[in-house]
């Protein structure tokens, strides 16, 4: 599903964030990505989503070679994904039904088939009752659920979230753990990126240990 | 297809939403664009209807002779002979002294002071129709029939109209320049309102590229905002333009009176309007294209 092979990425300024990366992800899994602060783990999930594109290496996601992706075809590698983000990026403007129904008006979805999948994923994070508040008052971790709907709505085939435990307590953590659990034993891969060591150790998944830009074994 | 329009209409739908969200804004933007082009286009409506006024006195050239007051019947059919068997002449109609005084009073309104003269001081007249209607081939007639005897003036009569006409057409030359600029005018407006939008909604671009956004999808919106502010402006002009017409009238009524002449200015037709509108609107998309190119490219999500 997801292999990267010598993949180097040096930012503009000289900073290299991963030196020779080479790591295949299946096609159903659950992997976690840990390691301390700056040891390249945003880095890995932007690459994967062409958000980055490797300095060297090549990465490929379903099939697609993100480093030579044209722009034009980009977006029809993201309608793939569902991105998690660690500051959420929801949109502050509309209520939370409005955020979740994004990413289908993107791909121009048939409205009322929309609000249905929208719904059922408010339900499947348990905010449907609150579809019609908006995020600014929702607490921090009804904000990173609204994000895991966002991000589940379009039904995708892989799942990349980055620290979405990042300043919630432990019982609210293992919550959305249980969620991405229960997402990836419908059959989607999920890669979740996290330096909560806790967390990942709970879950007991596949962990990819990531130090200074490498794999730590 | 059908998703095709979907994503059309749902555009259009969100963009009179954000129109309407902001009215000040909006309104402030559509009286700047309505003002801008109602003055070429009010300017263009006046010349316009100047020239229909010219036409309507007749830009076909004609030439009076006057006779001299003590001209007698045997000189008048003399004249009236010379004039019809000259080569260049198409037409000699004749005015008795009589009739000219009947028609001047029937159609100027000065009755009353026709009636207080103690006579007729009028002369007998030939209103004559040239062939060639160049001003060389007129100002020659003139001055050869100026000559004969018992003829004491000759006057080329549409000359004025011509002059007129003429000039106006330099008047519609000066508009379309006037045109240009306030297109420029109209662009940069729709440019920079576009650059304000795409600062604010900039969160809201980076997160749809994120999720899968075509450019596309994210510049229609825009677009959309560009033309239907541009027609809003060309709605306003137009308005404009109507209003100023509305009011010139009722003190063109009086005028109108005073010289016993219809007097009364037109709006634009419906062509013309069609054209004001569907160009404003263009304008406004262009503005707004030129806007998303340079400035959309510059958010990328990181």
């Amino acid at each position: 599903m997801i292999s990267f092979s010598r993949v180097h990425k040096r930012y503009p300024g000289g900073l290299e964030a991963l030196r020779g990366v080479t790591l295949t992800i299946e096609a159903g899994e659950i992997v976690f990505i840990t390691g301390p602060s700056g040891a390249g783990k945003s880095t890995v999930l932007k690459l994967m989503a062409a958000i980055e594109r490797p300095t060297t290496g090549s990465v490929v996601v379903s099939g697609q070679n993100v480093g030579a992706l044209r722009p034009r075809a980009v977006p029809f590698l993201r309608r793939k994904l569902g991105l998690i983000f660690q500051d959420q990026k929801l949109l502050f403007d509309r209520s939370a039904f409005d955020n979740v129904m994004l990413p289908l008006a993107v791909t121009g979805f048939e409205r009322r088939e929309a609000a249905r999948r929208v719904r059922a994923a408010l339900d499947k994070v348990g905010l449907l009752a609150k579809e019609k508040v908006h995020p600014v008052r929702l607490s921090g971790g009804e904000q990173q659920r609204l994000a895991i709907a966002r991000a589940i709505v379009h039904r995708p085939a892989i799942l990349l979230a980055d620290e979405p435990t990042g300043n919630l307590d432990a019982a609210y953590a293992a919550g959305i753990g249980e969620l991405f659990r229960s997402f990836n034993q419908v059959g989607v891969t999920v890669v979740i990126a996290t330096h909560d060591v806790a967390f990942a150790a709970r879950m007991k998944p596949r962990v990819i240990v990531l130090k200074e830009g490498k794999l730590a074994a | 297809m059908k998703t095709w329009m979907w994503h059309h209409l749902d555009a259009l739908r969100t963009t009179l939403a954000r129109l309407l969200r902001t009215p000040v804004a909006t309104l402030l933007n559509v009286s700047v664009i309505g003002v801008a082009l109602a003055l070429p286009m009010g300017l263009y409506v006046a010349v316009v209807n100047l020239q229909g006024l010219t036409r309507s006195l007749g830009s076909d050239p004609q030439l009076s002779v006057f006779l001299a007051l003590d001209a007698g019947p045997a000189e008048v059919k003399r004249i009236a002979a010379r004039l019809q068997q000259h080569p260049t002449v198409r037409e000699a109609r004749y005015v008795p002294r009589d009739e000219a005084l009947k028609e001047l009073k029937s159609s100027t309104g000065l009755a009353d002071v026709v009636d207080s003269l103690p006579g007729n001081p009028l002369p007998d007249a030939f209103v004559v129709l040239p062939r060639d209607t160049t001003p060389e081939a007129l100002e020659k007639l003139r001055d050869e029939v100026r000559g004969w005897p018992k003829v004491t003036h000759v006057q080329l009569d549409a000359e004025w109209a011509r002059r007129l006409d003429a000039g106006l057409r330099a008047a519609l030359l000066a508009v379309s320049l006037l045109a240009t600029l306030f297109a420029f005018a109209l662009v940069a407006v729709t440019f920079n309102t576009i650059r304000l939008q795409i600062l604010t909604r900039r969160e809201e671009i980076e997160v749809s590229r994120l999720i899968g956004a075509t450019d596309a999808f994210i510049r229609r919106p825009f677009l959309y905002y560009g033309a239907l502010q541009g027609l809003a402006g060309g709605l306003a002009a137009w308005a404009i333009i109507g209003a100023g017409i509305y009011v010139l009238n009722g003190e063109l009524a009086d005028l109108s009176r005073l010289y016993a002449a219809q007097i009364e200015l037109r709006h634009l037709g419906p062509e013309d309007s069609g054209s004001l509108l569907a160009f404003s609107a263009a304008l406004g998309w262009f503005g707004s294209w030129l806007s998303v190119n340079r400035h959309l490219a510059a958010i990328e999500p990181r």
